[in-house]
């Protein structure tokens, strides 16, 4: 039996083609010429998924003799198939996953045919790895949905398609596999397609092809079946090896390169490096370089092999221009009859990634192309049920979410929509302080207030309220415990300042609640969005010329580096009132920490939500070595003359050459 | 030499191809459709490169001398040109490689124009570390080791290094960017999504990356490319008469006077190639006529066993290659 089997197995190992032995020199210029195909399958491990691949990898003859050997060995061993080769040991590569009998991420095979290469991308297809089906399919051109013939459209049938088509993929191929055990009944394959024609239209696949498999028994996958003599259709590799896919909407359309890197090896040459994005380059094209907006003309394709007369979408250039343009990486050069719009502002759909929950108004970094700027995302206007494609209410979007949300960059962004191009339509977003990629996103389109709103220039600057206040403005930020003592020393830095007649502004995390944030609560989305308009707030303030103190717990490393980003160098201020949580809750001025620990107060920070103390604060209060009023002396010192030290009133020289 | 015998025998249409070059103008605005697997791939290596030199601080390339590292160099200097590769070469040397590496290696950093770091751990250079004698600790200290010594010496971020999806299974999940731990290690289950082109290198002080631009690469793709591209390799690679002696069913290369020969052992003429190049008392030699680039591939694709069966060091166990991933091999 198991002899039998070895036999039988062995004849169908690798098997070179026949051009090989004969003519190597026409076989290589066969393969050189070889297009690639780049696919996904969906499907849960019920449906057979990974032993479609193994099944595709083995008749497509890919499988080494004796990685043959070892997995007749792994499948006795490990196997579900009894006896017989259980093909997904061939793709289920973690150890975790071999133990588990799952696949938990994605995993990416190879195999060649006389007409194509391909790189398929193998998924997980449980819905708490929704992100790596996202991954997988992002990078892919066509995918292949299994269905279990026993069990029809399933809700995961459903999901799968839906992210698929998200995503982008305009060419769907739907397996309807295991085939031999419902006795390769047409009627069933046709029931199965006629409902999933029905769900299909309704998220706009319009085509698909499908096809009756087997992969356990290698039914219609590389050779067309007996056991359904009613199916002529085309069988799945003779599909993937045919299907067209150069109809890409960015290749057709006009000409972007994202420049990734500016190429200077000397002064007489200037070079900018990117891979083409849409279009195609000559020299002699007119472009525009964007956001600028500025023209120039191209006078040299540069490659390693020799200057090109034209290069396509998804080659590797290096461009001169023949005018000194300003032009750096993140810059976008198109053509310039047709160039990509500009914004700050957009609807996006975003697929959210990380265990740790989306928090609206917290920033996060945003790369799009070549392009690295800051976003906010303001909280979602629906969530989007992934089974049933229904729109749900949502304040956040957690691990696996798929949502809708406004967002806002610090800089504009030279973008196209995700449907017109994967390129400069898709985005990650950063956790700036992990560096996690915690979310994929697609930009829908721009908001229209982000082109009408533009910056009024004001003839009476900054500089100019500053000027005749006679300081530099800065914002001084206290942050630290409830109780820790940051109102009571900003209270008394505020009092020295004006008794040397500086003009200030006392912000109060406390007062500020009772009006400009009363719809705020104390979750984490609420801390953020708190600090962000208190901000904004410190922000105009400073632009006025004051000097801005802000006494707020925040506690969040991430929101005070986002304020500090928006103010000039040198103005951002942060003072660290250091007190250890036992010192603040033995103080306990305002009988919070009692009722925090009574469980009458939720989201308290210190007890049930996190302090992240800063890294380089500007100015450290001990507050147990050092008094209010020799802190605020301290500080006053840090603020007026750039010292921290204390001023020493016994040394006559001390304000010499202070400016004081 | 016969490397570059291997070169000229290129059949007409082979020589001097390159992948990007030679659309003339009568072929009007070729479409993306057009571009060949080879093309892509090539596009996507060089798009890494130029994304890790504008994001990194501090990166080098890993370069073995294998034909891999051939290829990833290559690329390198395709994606810079005409400026040379932006960052340093780093051979880390386990004093074990065959001479004809080492003299490779040398041309090639000549020829780039690149700076050449070797370093040898000192540890293992003391205490005599061979493969002979310490087995698996030869690879750990030299390697593993001598790899995580090199990057905190020089204080690399981000590290090249020449892996392919397609040699084994653990590779085959791993990310193009693949983010260690400030101890090197990689974590599998904690893997940054990587999605379109959008790869994140950003990472906190001490942490580090292990950029693979020839990810997606197979192994007949390097072949390929190296023949259509005329990229030297080693002549090791070629089959020539070499002394050789057979033990625990690998045919092994008496490289140096440092092979310790058994008692009657005597080492014997055989027209010899190999498929993968390590250090030599590690490397399984096939026997093989083939001596030119395209017979190489003949002769690789004819083959019914894959390519690491000459590679020693995955024989242990079925995971061992994702155990000392995780360990910060690379």
């Amino acid at each position: 039996m198991t002899e039998t089997l070895s036999d039988a197995s062995r004849a169908s190992a690798y098997k070179a083609h026949d051009l090989i032995a004969e003519d190597i020199d026409a076989y290589l210029l066969q393969h050189q010429h070889k297009s690639l195909l780049r696919f996904i399958t969906c499907g849960s491990v019920d449906d057979g998924k990974s032993t479609l691949i193994g099944r595709l990898l083995y008749d497509s003859k890919m499988i080494f003799e004796d990685q043959l050997a070892a997995l007749e060995a792994d499948s006795k061993r490990v196997g579900t198939q009894g006896q017989e080769i259980d093909f997904a040991l061939l793709v289920d590569g973690l150890a975790a996953e071999r133990e588990q009998g799952i696949t938990i991420d994605v995993a990416y095979r190879f195999f060649a045919t006389d007409r194509r290469k391909f790189i398929v991308a193998d998924t997980p297809g449980h819905e708490q790895y929704t992100r790596n089906m996202v991954t997988g399919a992002s990078t892919a051109d066509l995918a292949v949905i299994l269905i279990d013939a026993r069990k029809g459209v399933l809700t995961q049938t459903r999901r799968h398609s839906y992210l698929a088509r998200l995503i982008g993929i305009r060419h769907m191929v739907l397996a309807i596999n295991k085939m031999d055990l419902v006795n390769y009944d047409h009627a069933v394959f046709d029931r199965i397609v006629a409902d999933y024609r029905a769900f299909a239209a309704g998220i706009g696949i319009d085509a698909f092809i499908p096809i009756p498999v087997s992969g356990l028994r290698g039914d219609n996958i590389t050779t067309r079946s007996d056991a359904t003599p009613w199916y002529t259709g085309p069988v799945l590799l003779d599909h993937l090896e045919t299907v067209e896919i150069g109809d890409d909407p960015a290749s057709t359309g006009p000409f972007r390169m994202p420049v990734q890197w500016v190429n200077r090896p000397n002064l007489d040459f200037r070079g900018f490096s990117g891979l083409i994005a849409g279009g195609s380059v000559s020299p002699g094209d007119t472009v525009r370089i964007l956001p600028s907006g500025r023209t120039s003309t191209v006078a040299r394709v540069v490659t390693f092999d020799g200057d090109l007369p034209v290069a396509v979408t998804g080659q590797s250039v290096t461009i001169t221009l023949a005018d000194e343009v300003d032009c750096s990486r993140g810059d976008v050069i198109a053509a310039a009859g047709a160039p990509p719009q500009v914004a700050d502002q957009f609807e996006t759909t975003i697929v959210w990634m990380a265990d740790d929950e989306m928090l609206p108004g917290r920033p996060y970094w945003l790369k799009l192309g070549t392009q690295m700027v800051t976003a906010v995302v303001q909280p979602p206007k629906y969530q989007v049920n992934v089974n049933t494609m229904e729109h749900l209410a949502a304040k956040t979007l957690g691990l696996n979410a798929i949502g809708v949300a406004n967002l806002s960059t610090d800089r504009p962004l030279v973008f196209e929509p995700y449907e017109t191009s994967r390129d400069l339509g898709g985005f990650i977003l950063i956790d700036k302080m992990t560096n996690a990629t915690v979310a994929a996103g697609l930009v829908n389109f721009s908001l229209r207030r982000a082109q009408n709103v533009h910056w009024q220039a004001i003839d009476i600057d900054r500089d100019a309220h500053a000027a005749q206040k006679g300081q530099r403005p800065k914002l001084l930020w206290f942050t630290g415990l409830s109780g820790s003592g940051k109102s009571t020393i900003a209270n008394l830095v505020e009092k020295r300042l004006f008794a040397l007649g500086k003009h200030s502004f006392l912000l109060d995390g406390d007062n500020v609640r009772h009006g400009l944030n009363r719809d705020l609560g104390f979750t984490d989305a609420d801390r953020v969005e708190n600090i962000r308009r208190v901000g904004e707030v410190a922000k105009l303030m400073t632009d006025s010329g004051l000097i801005v103190l802000a006494a707020f717990i925040s506690p969040f490393r991430a929101e005070r580096d986002m304020v500090r980003s928006m103010l000039p160098e040198g103005e951002f201020i942060e003072v660290f009132v250091d007190t250890p949580l036992a010192e603040a809750e033995k103080r306990d001025v305002k009988g919070l920490y009692k009722k925090a620990r009574a469980g009458q107060l939720k989201n308290f920070t210190g007890i049930d939500s996190p302090y992240e103390p800063p890294e380089n604060p500007e100015v450290v209060i001990d507050t147990t070595e050092m008094s209010p009023d020799q802190a605020a002396e301290h500080i006053v010192a840090r603020v007026l003359w750039g010292r921290s030290e204390i001023p020493d009133d016994e040394d006559p020289d001390w304000f010499k050459g202070r400016g004081i | 030499m016969q490397l570059y015998a291997a070169c000229t025998a290129a059949p007409a249409g082979f020589e001097g191809v390159s992948t990007t070059a030679k659309a003339t103008s009568s072929e009007a605005r070729i479409s993306a459709e057009r571009l060949t697997h080879l093309q892509r791939l090539e596009a996507e290596s060089i798009h890494i490169f130029r994304e890790v030199v504008a994001e990194a601080e501090n990166p080098v390339m890993l370069y073995s001398v294998g034909k891999d590292s051939a290829c990833m160099l290559h690329l390198a200097r395709k994606a810079f040109h005409p400026s040379p590769p932006p960052f340093p070469m780093l051979h880390v040397d386990t004093t074990w490689k065959f001479k004809a590496m080492y003299e490779m290696r040398g041309r090639m950093a000549r020829e780039s124009g690149m700076e050449l770091i070797v370093h040898q751990n000192p540890e293992a250079k003391e205490k005599g570390i061979n493969p002979f004698d310490h087995g698996p600790l030869h690879t750990d200290m030299w390697k593993t080791q001598g790899l995580k010594q090199a990057l905190d010496k020089y204080e690399f971020d981000v590290a090249f290094g020449g892996a392919r999806r397609d040699e084994e299974k653990s590779r085959a999940k791993e990310r193009i960017f693949s983010f260690r731990a400030a101890n090197h290690v990689w974590d599998p289950k904690n893997q940054r999504p990587e999605l379109w082109r959008l790869y994140n290198a950003r990472k906190s002080r001490g942490e580090s990356i292990r950029v693979f631009p020839i990810s997606n690469w197979t192994e007949l793709d390097i072949w390929q490319y190296i023949h259509l591209e005329n990229i030297p390799i080693v002549p090791l690679y070629f089959s020539e008469m070499r002394p050789t002696v057979e033990r625990d069913g690998l045919l092994l290369m008496v490289d140096d006077e440092r092979f310790p020969l058994l008692p009657g052992e005597e080492p014997v003429m055989r027209p010899i190639r190999f498929r993968t190049l390590g250090c030599y008392p590690l490397s399984g030699a096939v026997i093989s006529e083939a001596a030119t680039l395209p017979e190489v591939i003949q002769e690789m694709l004819l083959t019914t066993t894959s390519e690491r069966q000459g590679r020693a060091i995955d024989h242990d166990q079925a995971a061992s290659m994702e155990k000392k991933k995780r360990e910060g091999y690379f």
